[in-house]
Order: C-alpha cells, then structure tokens, then sequence
C-alpha cells in the first residue's frame, strides 16, 4: 500500500464551517445507461448500493454513488479498494454497453462540517442552497466561482465537495474565503 | 438573468453554468454539396429580435448538450428539448405560437 500524496497534505480551516482536506478517496467513473437493469445489477453487488435517481446520491457504509448524468454515476468506495472493485465491475459489464475507470487521483475532496455549510456554499455557486430547496441525498454538479465542482450533503451539517485536483489549492481558497468568521450573512435561519 | 432548464438532469440551470451553443436544427451540407447550400451552412445564420431556437450544453453540470427556445427580446425560455431531434417538438411550438401568433423563424412558423 502506497501512501496517497494529497493536493494540499490534508489542508483544514476552521470558520463559519470547519474545511478540511479528506484523505484519499476511491472514485470510479461508470458511464452507461444508468437504468440498464445489468449495469445496476453489477453496481448493486460490488457496491452495495443501488444506482441512485437523478441528482440523487446513494450511500451504504464506506461506498456509495452519486447520479453525475443520466450515463454517468461517480461510484466511492476506500481508496485502496478502488482498483479492485473497478476492475471487479468491469469484468461484469464486460457485456455491457459501459466504461468504467478507476479514477480515485482525478479529483480532491473537502468536507465542510457545521450549521453554516448552506450560506458557505451559496456564496460560491448558483444554486439554490435554501433546507426547502436542497437536502442531504441529493447531488449537484456545478460551479463553484470560477472552477467545476460537485457537492452533497452528508447530513444537515455535513456537506462534501469535489473538484479536480489540479484546481484544489484554488477551491480552498474559495472555501476558506467564504468561511471566514468575519463574512457571516446568516441568510439562511437555523 | 437567464434561466434555462436543462431537460437532461432537471436543473433550472443559471446562465454561467451553462454555454451557448448557436443556432439550433442546422442542416449540415459537407462534400459534393452546391457552393450555395455550403455557403448556407457555414456562414448564414437566424438573428432574429424575439423567437429563437439555440443549442445550449449544460458545460458545469451533467454536460449534456440540448436545444432551447426562447425570446431574444424578453429572455422569456418557452421550453428546452432534447438534443437528438432535427426540429422542435410540437408542444413547444404550440407553446410559442400562443405567445407569440404570427412568428416565423427559417421555415417554422
């Protein structure tokens, strides 16, 4: 097992929410007809999840998916599971009309912690951040200032963003920014 | 502000997370083609004060390319479609023709 170099060596800021870097993670692309019943099938018994609607994510345990396009689904599992279960689920679609990629070093993950996490990500994307609007389960693919980015909520005061990796340095700088504890707007009660 | 629903993931997307992709429901005239259709296809192009059918590509989202209708003059959207069509779907242009009798844009009207 080799030690994964992090974009910024697990970078953490503590504000309006705690940031903080995560250690690596596996991700792997699927794409292919996400209501194919055998590519579901194969995600269901090498992920344990069963492939999630649209913008929704899935989780069980240390894997999950998150609905990236009605032919794409960006599947999580541990880092050091990843090769295995992409080459595991590639062998089962062999068959399939499907691409599936271990893709785990592609992009940086941060995970946003506390009640503030809405006002610190509306800032920064176009989207409606609002407990009505946007809830835990759901995924949304966007931008956040400048730079591609993907973002879901854990739970109500737990949100995760990916980006690519060669803009990480960037995203947290954005993020740090937005969680400053001098930039409260408190738009959002609760 | 422009809000254009993309019919791919549902999202009443913002105009920066999207991208705009011309004119929609272009023929394409290549080799063995007159001068004039050739011409046609690669230079002239609809720019028209109010309906306007457009290619549109959800560029920071699902990443789908789709079609747009809507008004130049008003940003009013009348509905977005599917990509893999050569013409609008008879629901939009009832739509359009409701809101605006009388409009002709290239051969639709």
């Amino acid at each position: 097992m080799s030690d994964v170099a992090l974009a910024l060596g697990g970078a953490t800021f503590d504000g309006l929410v705690k940031i903080e870097e995560l250690a690596g993670q596996g991700m792997i692309t699927l794409r292919g007809d996400l209501t194919d019943k055998a590519i579901v099938a194969a995600v269901k018994h090498v992920f344990g999840v069963t492939l999630p609607g649209t913008r929704e994510t899935a989780f069980a345990g240390s894997t999950g998916a998150l609905w990236m396009s009605p032919d794409e689904a960006l599947l999580l599992c541990p880092y050091d599971a990843a090769q295995t279960k992409a080459d595991d689920l590639a062998a089962k679609l062999a068959d399939a009309h499907a691409l599936v990629v271990n893709v785990s070093d592609a992009r940086a993950v941060f995970q946003l912690r506390g009640r503030m996490l809405r006002e610190v990500i509306a800032k920064l994307a176009p989207v409606d951040m609002s407990p009505e609007a946007f809830t835990p389960g759901m995924v949304r693919r966007t931008r956040m200032a400048q730079v591609a980015a993907a973002f879901w909520m854990d739970d109500a005061s737990t949100a995760r963003v990916v980006c690519f990796r060669s803009v990480a340095a960037y995203m947290f700088g954005l993020l740090s920014t937005s969680a400053d504890d001098a930039a409260a707007v408190n738009h959002f009660a609760g | 502000m422009l809000l254009i629903t993309c019919p791919y993931c549902g999202v009443a997307a913002e105009e920066t997370e999207l991208h705009g992709g011309g004119e929609a429901h272009l023929k394409r005239f290549g080799p063995d083609s007159s001068d004039d259709d050739f011409t046609g296809y690669l230079f002239h192009r609809e720019n028209p004060k109010g309906v306007h059918f457009e290619r549109w590509r959800h560029v920071n989202g699902c990443g789908k390319w789709f079609h747009a209708a809507r008004c130049t003059n008003t940003l009013e959207v009348f509905g977005t479609y599917s990509a893999q069509t050569t013409e609008p779907p008879k629901d939009i242009l009832d739509t359009i023709r409701a809101k605006r009798p009388g409009f002709k844009w290239r051969d639709i009207a």
